[in-house]
């Protein structure tokens, strides 16, 4: 039996194999095989390999794009698609695992379909070190299926440092209380060269802006060290804290989620607090 | 031009969330409910493309009877009118939810005429599907881009900008499109006082689809065992700082 | 920190009651005080943490302005206070002369910088009010916000400093432990506590935790809805909290606050939402914290139309949106009173519980006062947990009271005024009779009192002129010219009464005399067969009751006091029980009807072979005789100062007593009379003092005129301090008034109904050296004397009879003269008929 594949460059491919595995021999399919990226396409071409393949099932990463063409690919071909599994055992029907509430939840369902299509959560299941299935030939896209195609880039427009890609944040949340007060969270970023984060809370009142965000609806992060400044910690903000190493949780409050989740707090007020660390470091310096 | 939002009634999870003795959902005795974070912006762009070009707005979800709530917020913000797919609380599943939100857009286009765009959520905040706007997209046959941050009316064109890493992609599709959004395409407004007062009487028209079996079956939740961190406290107040500095340089970024 | 394993008291919950009890505990001189909350500090999760944290001053009752205006002193000493003013607002007439009213409570209470407004000048002050919409405004200039977090926390580092105080957040209590009926030991999450006692000030939760010591606290969490919506132009760049008055829109039961940048919409319009303290989630299930539930829109449509038309230049624009909506859980009592003092239950178990932020650091105080010393400076008698009885205490009854009085709130509450839900409780054995008669039922602590009988209206003709009508609808709510007719009646005949609701309990076996003798300022060593009307002090020599004992054998008393405050009075005799005493309490086993008048003697002749001559049967006595075949326990004393007897007999057996005396009443002409009678005009003519109106802590023996000749050699709680007072000059002299002219502007004659401040005639208040102000403590008719009856206490300088001065009432003055200085009555003031 084979089972197809979409594969990205990174790890969430490879841990994406492992699953695959369970399920047949695997061939794939490069998420760049068309470019520019054309969802549809790639969809229609996933299609028409798993037929010809008479593939048990479809596998992709569950990131941004897999789960999108696996989406597409579920709609064209009309079977169910479980998003976002961390652990899949073959048989009718299927018994997966997988992510709600971008992590906080764990659902097990039953994927009944004559061919499985599931993806992947990142970081959650352990990378496949065998070799790389072999790619299937595709056929040329049609033209109907390239109209949802992409068609230029735009670089960011911050200067200052990704979130995703930062090795520290000085993250705040409502108890920062103003936008104003966002100052001493920004001199202390300023200062261990971070990029600043902020909760939900925050991008709602218009204190910071979205790409500031962190959580489950903002960005996921994978700091060295995360520095959460009056966030209590709600679900939506712990969804988007899993790849950090190291918490640290400064709240009035010593019971707030976040304080309880942390590897290191300091209980009392931020606004004492932070810039006493500034100090310090100048101090150091 | 007309424009429709789908949207799900979410609850509003504190820090730690609780299920419901067989497990099988989210206890929501003490919660609230509100409409999940990327359709939310969903309904905001639909607001002010209809403030810019005049128009029909409507909005549409699939939920209990209490889901009118999440209609009337949406309403409250601007939107003309709302459609209830009204559920007996059971879950549905994705392609359910698609199949029968599909049938509700082919019925109200069919005496209105079609929607320029219709916005879904990239994906929702509970069950993350990652697949309804697609799905009805395919069943209506118009292009679907997904996951956007930033949405252009360019004459009968749309362009839209979606987040990757290292920036964005830009897509240009035709309209009639399906467009999925995620939070921070804009910064939703709050409902005004007058304006959840208009929400009132605005129309609701409910159908009840019928529950097909789901093909992605759910058995059960369950909360994923803790992440077994044992905070370190570092002290309290302004006399920690040293500590703390100290923590950083340890971990190295310092 | 661990948790200590023993304290002198141990305080439950850290809101702004707890953190202020705790604080003056130690301040006055306590050590070892534990405070605890399950949830974190510095906001736990109760109603301090969501409370809209504004404070109006002026409220009808004493006891709550009191509270409140030293709750504002002591946020002011914690420098947490910002004074705004605050403006109640009127839309409709009725309003407009409630406010009148509360400018009067204002000065009876002695608040400062009140006035009544145009609506142009609440314009002025609140420039985003559409004045169209009202009729004008009642300004209070020391309204004002507070941070009740903050205040909390500097309260728990005061005790703290001392080092008299332990904080232990997130410590939940799981039992208390009772041992014969005392407080023995806390078990926490964290550990037992040994100590005798126990405080319970954890607000919505309280009932939860009494329930633990197996006593009840009658409260109920409810809803309060609250909406924050901004940013409002007008208030960008705002640099406190709060620069604009707080408006109360009285008639919508809502009010419009600024908060900061903001403006924060509250009501208690809706529906009224209550839960059981079951209901409430744990802290860290919560969303926001345990006692902020989701928003009900559904319950707030209304009160959004409402707040649109008052202030439609912020409510109404289109770019200030709802950020924030809660249902915030506070507490609710069936009486609208908090529930403070000593659980009549568990001795050493203490509550100060269903207070808010308004008049909480001033509540921790006075528990904590009462506590150490026995009693508190302010009288908290209102507040009192014992006031409760049994049925009072039930779920239904506390959520059925709670859920009619939500929506008073705001309401304009006639003093009178009844409640419409759970009553015909407890029914008098001639209740059926009283139906017959067409009486018209009051309540008093459950029990259905006849305040007037329809049936009477007769008497109306009969005496004519006699009795004063009132035209105005306020004065005559709750009220009937029919009360007068039946007075008198019993003036001229005789009246019959049911007297159903006395408290009654008997104080028995060889400890009986030295108990009651603790208790009564009188003399209790008295000879079998006597009865005695005594003052009962608190420690301090102020009233704690007033009532009649009588004896009934060597080692047997028979306690006899008023419904209202007859379960606080139950606690206060069984707390002074000395070894060898018992207390029982018969109040549901006996029953009373009264009869009284010149008649009294032959209709009580008419129905008995016993000697009721006045040489057989003589004032001050009791003793049980036949009455066909019952054997009735007569007492002779009058509350309405003509001759006649209280006639005791057990409960089943009253309905055939009523009919006995009926019958021996009818050729003498007897009228039934209600409680309108008894209560008000028979003992204000004869001007008879009532405890809660006269008779408070606050004044004491010689102030009120009850000074007996000698005082007794035994000793008796505040005998000290009573004899100090006998030393001193009384600062205040209880004296009764007559208003000289009812005239109004309009013409029409109005009749005041009590609390109205008393002024000199240039209009000035009148305050006593201890800071005491003159006031109305009861007020009615006189139908003998033909006069409208007023009493209060003035300064010694304006106690002088034929002494004119004014009283406030509905926005006019009314002048009064001074009848009597001291206790002589204006009625029969040899008190001959009473001895006749």
């Amino acid at each position: 039996m084979s089972v197809l594949v979409l594969m990205e460059d990174g790890g969430p491919s490879r841990q994406t194999l492992t699953l695959a595995r369970k399920f047949g021999e695997p061939r794939s399919v490069r998420i760049d095989a068309i470019l520019p990226f054309a969802p549809d396409a790639l969809a229609t071409a996933l299609a028409q390999a798993a037929d010809e393949l008479d593939a048990s099932a479809v596998f992709a990463a569950g990131t941004e794009r897999g789960n999108e063409v696996m989406a597409r690919l579920a709609a064209r071909m009309d079977l169910p698609f479980a998003a976002n599994c961390i652990a899949a055992a073959p048989g009718d029907p299927v018994e997966v695992t997988r992510l709600r509430w971008g992590g906080s939840l764990l659902e097990e369902a039953r994927l009944h379909s004559p061919r499985p299509l599931i993806t992947v959560a990142p970081h959650t299941v352990a990378a496949d070190d065998g070799s790389v299935p072999p790619e299937v030939d595709l056929h040329h896209p049609h033209d109907r299926d390239l109209t949802v195609r992409v068609s230029d880039h735009v670089e960011p427009s911050s200067a200052g440092v990704s979130l995703a890609a930062a090795k520290v944040i000085v993250s705040g949340g409502r108890g920062v209380g103003s936008k104003e007060g966002f100052a001493i969270i920004e001199e202390l970023a300023a200062l261990l060269g971070a990029a600043v984060g902020c909760s939900r809370a925050v991008t709602s009142a218009g204190w910071r802006p979205h790409t500031d965000q962190v959580g489950q609806t903002g960005t996921k992060v994978a700091p060295e060290v995360y520095i959460a400044c009056g966030i209590s910690g709600a679900t939506q903000h712990m969804a988007g804290l899993k790849g950090a190493k190291r918490i640290v949780a400064i709240n009035s409050d010593p019971q707030a989620p976040l304080m309880l989740n942390a590897d290191y707090t300091v209980t009392g007020d931020l606004k004492e607090i932070v810039p006493a660390i500034s100090a310090e470091i100048r101090k150091r310096r | 031009m007309r424009i429709a939002a789908c949207i799900k009634r979410v609850p509003i999870t504190g820090g730690r969330i609780l299920l419901t003795d067989d497990a099988r959902a989210i206890n929501t005795q003490h919660l609230g409910f509100t409409i999940s974070p990327h359709e939310e912006c969903g309904v905001e762009e639909a607001v002010r493309l209809i403030e810019a070009n005049k128009g029909d707005s409507v909005v549409l979800t699939l939920g209990p009877s209490e889901a009118v709530e999440q209609l009337r917020d949406a309403m409250a913000l601007g939107i003309d009118r709302a459609i209830h797919l009204q559920t007996d609380g059971q879950e549905w599943d994705a392609e359910a939810t698609a199949g029968a939100l599909l049938e509700a857009i082919r019925a109200d286009e069919s005496a209105n005429g079609p929607f320029d765009i219709i916005f879904f959520g990239n994906e929702s905040a509970d069950s993350g599907g990652f697949q309804v706007g697609i799905r009805v997209a395919y069943g209506l046959g118009r292009p679907c881009v997904t996951g956007l941050k930033k949405v252009t009316l360019e004459g009968s064109q749309v362009r839209c900008e979606q987040q990757v890493e290292g920036g964005r992609d830009v897509y240009v599709v035709p309209l009639p499109a399906v467009l999925t959004v995620k939070e921070g395409l804009n910064l939703p407004r709050y409902p005004s006082v007058p304006g959840k007062m208009r929400a009132r009487s605005k129309p609701v028209a409910v159908v009840t689809p019928s529950r097909p079996a789901p093909r992605l079956e759910l058995v059960k939740l369950a909360v994923p065992a803790g992440q077994g961190r044992r905070a370190e406290s570092l002290g309290s107040g302004a006399a920690a700082a040293q500590a703390v500095v100290e923590m950083l340089q340890k971990a190295g970024v310092l | 920190m661990s948790l200590p394993n023993h304290a002198r008291c141990v305080v439950i919950g850290c809101g702004i009651v707890g953190n202020s009890l705790a604080y003056h505990l130690t301040r006055l001189g306590w050590r070892d005080v534990v405070l605890l909350d399950k949830g974190p500090l510095p906001n736990p999760g109760g109603s301090t943490g969501h409370a809209s944290n504004f404070i109006y001053l002026v409220d009808h009752s004493k006891e709550m302005t009191a509270l409140t205006m030293d709750s504002v002193r002591q946020y002011k000493e914690l420098g947490v206070f910002i004074q705004s003013g605050g403006i109640e607002v009127a839309r409709t007439p009725e309003r407009m002369q409630e406010l009148t009213r509360r400018m009067a409570s204002g000065e009876s209470w002695g608040i400062e910088g009140r006035s009544l407004l145009t609506p142009a000048q609440v314009k002025e002050l609140v420039p985003y009010i559409d004045e169209k919409v009202i009729l004008g405004g009642f300004n209070t200039e020391g309204v004002g916000v507070v941070d009740s977090l903050r205040a909390g926390t500097l309260m728990r580092e005061k005790g703290r400093a001392a080092d008299a105080l332990h904080v232990a957040p997130k410590t939940e209590v799981v039992g208390i432990d009772v041992e014969h009926g005392r407080v023995k030991r806390v078990r926490t999450t964290d550990g037992d506590i040994e100590t005798d006692i126990v405080a319970i000030t954890g607000g919505v939760w309280s009932p939860r935790i009494a329930r633990m010591a197996g006593t009840r606290i009658p409260l109920t969490p409810a809803v309060h809805q609250m909406i924050d919506i901004g940013p409002v132009p007008r208030f960008r760049g705002a640099k406190s909290d709060i620069e604009h008055p707080i408006v109360r829109d009285m008639d919508t039961n809502m009010y419009e606050r600024q908060a900061g940048g903001d403006l924060e919409i509250g009501s208690y319009a809706h529906k009224p939402i209550l839960y059981d303290p079951e209901d409430l989630p744990p802290v860290e299930q919560a969303a926001l914290s345990p006692t902020e539930f989701p928003f009900t829109q559904a319950d707030f449509e209304e009160q959004m139309q409402h707040a649109l038309e008052l202030m439609p230049e912020i409510v109404g624009d289109e770019s200030v949106g709802v950020k924030y909506a809660i249902n915030g859980i506070l507490s609710l009592t069936p009486d609208g009173m908090p529930v403070l003092g000593e659980s009549p239950d568990v001795k050493g178990l203490w509550a100060a519980a269903a207070v808010w932020v308004k008049e909480g650091p001033g509540t921790g105080k006075a528990v904590a006062e009462w506590m150490v010393h026995g009693e508190s400076e302010i009288d908290l008698h209102s507040s009192d947990i014992a006031r409760f009885h049994e049925h009072q205490k039930t779920r239904a009854h506390v959520r059925a009271r709670a859920a009619e009085g939500f929506n008073k709130t705001y309401g304009i509450v006639h003093p009178s005024e009844q409640w419409a839900s759970n009553r015909n409780v407890r029914l008098a054995p001639f209740h059926i009779r009283e139906r017959e008669l067409g009486a018209v039922f009051f309540e008093a602590a459950g029990w259905e009192r006849p305040q007037w009988y329809e049936s009477n209206a007769s008497l109306l003709e009969e005496f004519g002129d006699r009795v004063t009508r009132r035209s105005a609808e306020w004065d005559a709510r709750w009220w009937s010219p029919i009360i007068n007719a039946e007075h008198l009646a019993m003036r001229d005949r005789a009246g019959l009464f049911d007297l159903s609701a006395f408290t009654i309990f008997d104080i028995l076996g060889p400890g009986a005399l030295a108990s009651v003798q603790c208790a009564a300022l009188r003399q209790m060593d008295v000879p079998i067969g006597r009865v005695v009307y005594t003052p009962v002090l608190s420690p301090q020599g102020g009233f704690k009751s007033d009532l009649t004992i009588m004896r009934l054998g060597d080692e047997h008393f028979r306690v006899v006091t008023g419904g209202a405050g007859g379960m606080a009075d139950k606690k206060w005799f069984r707390d002074q029980l000395v070894r060898g005493a018992e207390l029982a309490d018969l109040t549901s086993s006996m029953t009373t009807i009264g009869l009284w008048g010149p008649h009294a003697r032959r209709v009580l002749q008419g129905a008995t072979s016993d000697d009721v001559s006045n040489e057989g049967f003589k004032f001050g006595t009791c003793r049980v005789i036949e009455v066909g075949t019952q054997r009735v326990l007569a007492s002779r004393i009058s509350y309405v100062g003509d001759l006649g007897w209280e006639l005791y007999v057990p409960i089943e057996q009253g309905l055939k007593l009523w009919d006995t005396l009926w019958e021996a009443g009818r050729p003498h002409g007897m009228a039934a009379c209600g409680i309108g009678v008894y209560g008000t005009t028979g003992r204000l003519e004869k001007c008879y003092r009532a405890h809660g109106n006269e008779l408070e802590t606050e004044y004491n023996v010689v102030e009120a005129g009850m000074t007996a000749p000698r005082v007794k050699e035994e000793d008796f709680i505040g005998k000290a301090a009573h004899l100090r007072h006998r030393e001193e000059d009384p600062a205040a002299v209880l004296c009764t008034l007559t208003v000289d002219d009812h005239r109004a502007k309009s013409g029409e004659n109005r009749y005041p109904l009590g609390r109205e401040p008393i002024l000199t005639r240039d209009g000035k208040r009148i305050v006593d050296r201890r800071g005491r102000g003159s006031y109305v403590t009861s007020a009615g008719a006189g139908p003998s004397v033909g006069k409208h009856i007023l009493m209060a206490y003035l300064t010694p300088e304006e106690a002088v009879v034929g002494n004119q001065l004014l009283v406030e009432y509905m926005g006019e003055r009314y002048p009064v003269s001074v009848a009597v200085a001291g206790a002589t009555p204006l009625f029969d003031p040899e008190n001959t008929r009473i001895r006749s």
